[in-house]
């Protein structure tokens, strides 16, 4: 993975996409390592019963691409520290949701150096399902 | 439990342990299928699965993607995190967001103790009615007893009309 430096960010920047389409194949492959078997992302019937338009995909599983969006820019080196975030819209069967970015902040805390981030999965209409905030630790060139 | 349980009920909850579960020792196949589901259809970083490309990173070996769920598959419930409280199968639930801190990674090896407590209750009206929102605190610490992460989950429960 290519590393990324303290000194190579800077507050506006934007971070790299993740960026996936996901459908019930790929919600059962993730069903299957986080334990998320629940009828409302498996069964379109029971979806429409409780007034959903059809199954809806994990929460976690934007929360996991979010992580993922923050460790390909990050590299090996280093650290996802802290991220939070919001489950306010539905990923859909074949949407396609993206992870997205933006440095908000750089500071130093003791030894370590710090990225404060705003971070957010949109659908493909723009629309923002999940925001959140995000801070990493990188190293220095120093 | 057959009912939703009551705002005042889920206050008096607050800061009791809800349960405490220690998952099963991690494997390298369980990191190397988490990073699969998560990254399909690419191929995953090597830090999560190539034991010899990891030991010449920062890590000095194979560590777990932080959002690694090490309770998946459990013997005997609760699995999934955060669990929240216990509620009835047909109450109609969703996920309204996580918070999560990280310390220590997971590596091959670990046990993973997790110990939940209710944090709060409150009540909201939102666009689906009344909502009883449960938030939760999850620790995991691993064998050394080192913090591995803290997880704060919201649970959203929409009220019956």
């Amino acid at each position: 993975m290519a590393e990324l430096y303290f000194e190579d960010v800077s507050v506006g920047q934007e971070v790299p996409t993740f960026q996936r389409t996901t459908d019930l194949m790929y919600w059962n492959r993730f069903a299957a390592v986080n334990d998320e078997f629940v009828p409302v992302h498996m069964d379109d019937e029971f979806a429409k019963s409780r007034g959903e338009k059809g199954v809806l995909a994990m929460g976690h599983l934007s929360f996991a691409h979010l992580h993922n969006m923050l460790r390909d820019w990050i590299g090996d080196s280093g650290q996802i520290k802290r991220v939070a975030c919001q489950y306010r819209g539905i990923n859909y069967k074949d949407d396609t949701i993206t992870s997205r970015g933006q440095v908000v902040k750089t500071y130093s805390e003791g030894e370590q150096n710090l990225v404060d981030l705003e971070i957010r999965v949109e659908n493909q209409r723009g629309e923002i399902i999940t925001p959140g905030t995000a801070t990493v630790a990188l190293p220095s060139r120093k | 439990m057959d009912k939703i349980p009551t705002i005042e009920e889920l206050q008096a909850m607050a800061g009791r342990e809800l349960y405490r579960v220690t998952s099963p020792p991690v494997s390298l196949s369980d990191i190397r299928k988490h990073a699969i589901a998560v990254y399909w259809p690419e191929k995953p970083p090597r830090r999560f699965w190539d034991e010899d490309y990891a030991r010449k990173t920062s890590n000095a070996g194979v560590v777990a993607p932080e959002d690694f769920n090490p309770f998946a598959w459990p013997i005997e419930g609760p699995g999934r995190l955060p669990n929240g409280v216990d509620l009835p199968e047909m109450a109609r639930t969703f996920n309204g967001g996580s918070e999560a801190e990280y310390f220590s990674p997971i590596r091959p090896g670990d046990a993973i103790m997790a110990v939940e407590t209710m944090a709060d209750a409150f009540m909201r009206t939102g666009r689906s009615g009344r909502l009883l929102i449960c938030v939760s605190e999850v620790k995991w610490t691993n064998q050394r007893n080192e913090p591995v992460k803290n997880l704060r989950g919201t649970r959203v429960v929409v009220l019956p009309d």
